[in-house]
């Protein structure tokens, strides 16, 4: 038998494939649960997208998102090795079921909760943030998930919590980079609790409409979009509040290069390069860095009164 | 092989870095981030002709491979030809001709101070790289200037190992391979002296200058 590519004409739009299976969907699976064949199991209405059904909000000034190709096929996950290109390469390994995530420290219901139950706990909003590397590259994501509060909310933390530390997977068996010395590993990352509750601050679970690919954090990470990315931890495995400030690994790393904070901050230069502007992927010239990456009107009164260049 | 054949042969070698990143460019093969990538791997590549050319010797002396001496001169010279084209990469398409900008960054950001500094001594280097320049300068004074090939080999790995993030395993290899290489050459230097000491030196070949690391220039 010969299997053949097919020519671009036979292939079937995503739309039209999409509406095919609706009316499958209804007309057959309605006429076979009539009959009586099958019960009618939320599993039978399998090919729907992951992010079907969930609002949109453009949060990047009508910027045209980053092609998928390059947001899944250039990052960082040094848990797979320090090339940007390593996290595509080997991130399929990385084994996502089951999940659990541990919400634990200063709070009043501490739980351990799946994937499962953590998608009911808000609906998924799909959200067009910008990404800035403190590499000076930077991305514009069409993310899948529900503001982190949502969940922060659920264990109910205590008046004495006023730090949220994320830490991230550590599989030896899946992840080559863990092996080696270049951080402190599991990766940690916090937040300051008002920061890990503002409205802005995401836990995402997919982009592009799909589920989180694996070398993107999957099954669910952190997104602050005014933040460097790599305080957007990655594939979490506990969210632990605490009443002082967590050391992240790369403040452990380099502790004169990466402080707690990591604001995006054109006129905080990282110690070893300019952090002024930055080059969005698929340009060829650079363009000036935005104070909080351009979230300023969102979150610059969190910083009131700090002085941002101390507090870097 | 003849020199001649063995000469164009590396020539070409030599062009091929270069080649893959110009077709990569013009066919979209750099991935995400191409700029980057030019930048990188023309740094790279300077890094990689400067351990080749400071390789020529040992190899020489290890196998006696003679002929090697003879492309030395083109291997340094592609040297300059790579580190000028990352600095270009470096002011086109990371600063855009912002003089400004620049000047700051060379006196800001040691990784750029210290690269900038190894570009700046390579240059007399490469203006001294005809005969009738070694036939000016003189044998020895020629000899003394292009041992500033050291301190750039030292600088550009240095550069290297203050640009990466945090991963050091590569600027680690390259400085590995530099102190052998620099190595070799005081260990040898060494075994000269203790046996002048031991009164057992015999200048060989003088005339030849086979063992002394002076170019041997065509006969008039």
């Amino acid at each position: 038998m010969k299997t053949s590519t097919p020519s671009p004409a036979e292939i079937t739009p995503p739309e039209v494939y999409a509406r095919r299976r609706e009316f499958l969907k209804t007309s057959i699976g309605a006429g076979l649960v009539a009959a009586g064949a099958v019960s009618p199991a939320p599993t039978f209405a399998a090919p729907r997208k992951f992010g079907d059904g969930a609002s949109q909000r453009d949060y990047a000034g009508g910027e045209a998102p980053t092609p998928l190709q390059h947001v899944t096929g250039y990052n960082n996950f040094y848990e797979f090795g320090t090339d940007k290109a390593d996290p595509a390469r080997l991130a399929h390994r990385l084994k996502t079921a089951p999940w659990q995530l541990s919400l634990e420290g200063l709070v009043k219901k501490p739980v351990t909760l799946g994937i499962e139950e953590i998608l009911q706990l808000a609906p998924l909003e799909e959200r067009i943030y910008r990404l800035r590397c403190v590499e000076g590259w930077s991305m514009v994501i069409p993310w899948l998930g529900f503001p982190l509060d949502a969940l922060l909310k659920r264990v109910e933390p205590l008046g004495s919590a006023k730090y949220v530390e994320f830490i991230s997977a550590v599989q030896p068996e899946t992840m080559p980079g863990v092996k080696g010395r270049v951080l402190d590993w599991p990766y940690v990352e916090g937040l300051r609790l008002d920061e890990a509750r503002h409205p802005l601050t995401l836990l995402a679970l997919g982009l592009y409409g799909e589920v989180l690919p694996k070398q993107n954090g999957a099954p669910l990470r952190l997104v602050v979009p005014w933040k460097y990315g790599f305080k957007s931890a990655k594939s979490l495995v506990a969210i632990r509040f605490t009443e002082h400030e967590p050391r992240s690994s790369w403040m452990k790393a380099a502790p004169r290069e990466y402080g707690f904070y990591s604001n995006v901050n054109p006129a905080v230069d990282h110690p070893r390069w300019s952090q002024a502007s930055e080059r969005r992927i698929g340009e060829f010239r650079k363009r000036p860095t935005l104070l909080f990456n351009g979230y300023g009107d969102e979150v610059a009164r969190l910083y009131s009164g700090m002085d941002l260049a101390k507090h870097f | 092989m003849p020199l001649a054949a063995l000469k164009a042969l590396t020539f070409l070698l030599c062009l091929l870095p270069l080649a893959w990143y110009g077709w990569g460019a013009w066919h979209d093969l750099l991935g995400a981030n191409p700029v980057e990538a030019v930048t990188r791997g023309l740094g790279i590549w300077t890094l990689n002709f400067l351990l080749i050319t400071l390789a020529v010797t040992p190899l020489r002396k290890l196998t006696g491979w003679y002929q090697a001496l003879r492309l030395r001169r083109m291997l340094g010279l592609f040297v300059f030809f790579y580190a000028t084209l990352h600095l270009t990469s470096y002011l086109w398409f990371d600063q855009f001709f912002d003089w400004g900008a620049i000047a700051r960054d060379i006196l800001k950001r040691p990784f750029i101070t210290v690269g900038m500094a190894a570009f700046v001594l390579l240059i007399p280097l490469a203006a001294t790289s005809s005969h009738f320049a070694i036939r000016q300068l003189g044998g020895r004074r020629w000899q003394a200037l292009h041992r500033t090939v050291y301190v750039i080999a030292i600088l550009a790995v240095l550069h290297y190992f203050w640009l990466v993030k945090a991963d050091l395993a590569a600027p680690l290899l390259y400085g590995g391979i530099l102190c052998g290489l620099l190595g070799l050459r005081v260990w040898w230097r060494e075994q000269e002296r203790r046996e002048q000491l031991a009164g057992k030196y015999q200048p060989k070949n003088i005339s030849r200058n086979s063992n002394r690391i002076i170019p041997i220039l065509p006969e008039r």
